[in-house]
């Protein structure tokens, strides 16, 4: 059976329709999340994609993560369900709190679109356990802020736990350590800042991004499971709270 | 009691601050070349009830933190003053 991966929809997201197409391109089975449902739909990993959630209003991500669809995707999280964000997807998950730091303006003042290449620093990560330390992947980045920073400690946590994932060869954006993206301490919640979906088919001058998203299949074949069995109890704990 | 809240969001200093940085450039170009130190931030305006100034304080305090700024890149100043009440007023009748 093909993983189920569901993809996220927010008013103003738009990097979904090619979130689905890559997913489909690698034989997976991608399907649209509405913001306002409370609830995941039963799939094996999420991706919260790219685009201005709720037109990016006070700050990128920051009214999203009180979106319905966010508390049941935290629960996903939480129960080891893979979860990556990709660009304005990585900006709701550090304002959701299901990755530390934030995303600042670029530190050249500009919004950046071009070609980026990066390279692979883990591949304990649901978005990297198919590839190989060192290996360096041309993917796409679009964004104003980009701009990755975190308190001393927290860089340091990162770094102490191999939780850095992917790093700018060239840094393109002023980001701390170079980072392009980050996983959480259970390595199943991955953010960052480029797009493996634009870099998914030969038309798109590069497929560097086919590795990143099948090593989140991958995820999704094994540890689908496993999360659907955490979300039952987490529900089950959930009525009991409330109950 | 209903007060009257002013939150001025601030970046933290060392935070890029892009919209303050281009005004700041673009100031001697229009005639201004002593303006330096421009910063941009957000103004939020709204009323809130509560018993007294410290617990709508606290609420108001929790509220920057959990939503109205990132405390990782941001800072809230916050002004907070009990809006008049005239004997025998109800919040009602002095909404505008």
């Amino acid at each position: 059976m093909s993983a189920r991966v569901g993809v996220v929809v927010f008013p103003g997201t738009n990097c979904e329709l090619d979130v689905v197409e890559a997913i489909g391109l690698l034989g997976g089975e991608a399907r649209l999340l509405w913001h306002a449902e409370a609830t995941v739909g039963g799939v094996d990993a999420v991706v919260v994609p790219g685009g201005f959630a709720h037109g990016d209003y006070l700050r990128p991500g920051a009214i999203a993560r009180f979106s319905p669809v966010m508390d049941a995707v935290a629960g996903f999280a939480r129960a080891g369900g893979p979860v990556v964000g990709i660009c304005n997807g990585f900006q709701v998950l550090t304002e959701a709190g299901l990755l530390p730091g934030a995303l600042q303006k670029n530190r050249g003042l500009k919004f950046l679109c071009k070609m980026s290449n990066l390279r692979v620093e883990t591949a304990r990560s649901s978005l990297t356990n198919a590839t190989t330390v060192g290996t360096i992947l041309r993917v796409p980045i679009n964004h104003f802020e980009g701009n990755y920073t975190c308190s001393p400690e927290v860089l340091a946590d990162l770094r102490a736990e191999d939780r850095i994932v992917l790093r700018y060869v060239d840094n393109p954006n002023g980001s701390v350590d170079d980072i392009a993206g980050i996983c959480n301490a259970g390595r199943n919640v991955v953010g960052l800042m480029p797009h493996p979906e634009r870099a998914s088919h030969e038309l798109l001058d590069s497929v560097d991004g086919e590795p990143l998203l099948r090593s989140l299949l991958a995820s999704a074949e094994g540890a689908g499971e496993g999360a659907a069995e955490g979300m039952k109890e987490n529900d089950e704990a959930l009525s009991l709270r409330r109950g | 009691m209903r007060f009257s809240v002013t939150v001025e969001v601030w970046l933290r200093p060392g935070v890029a601050d892009p919209q303050g940085a281009t005004v700041e450039r673009s100031l001697p170009t229009l005639g201004f070349p002593g303006v330096s130190g421009v910063r941009m931030g957000k103004l939020i305006r709204f009323g809130i009830d509560a018993d007294d100034a410290s617990a709508a304080r606290r609420e108001v305090d929790d509220l920057c933190a959990r939503f109205l700024t990132n405390p990782v890149i941001e800072d809230a100043e916050v002004r907070l003053a009990a809006d008049e009440a005239e004997p025998g007023s109800t919040g009602a009748l002095r909404a505008r």
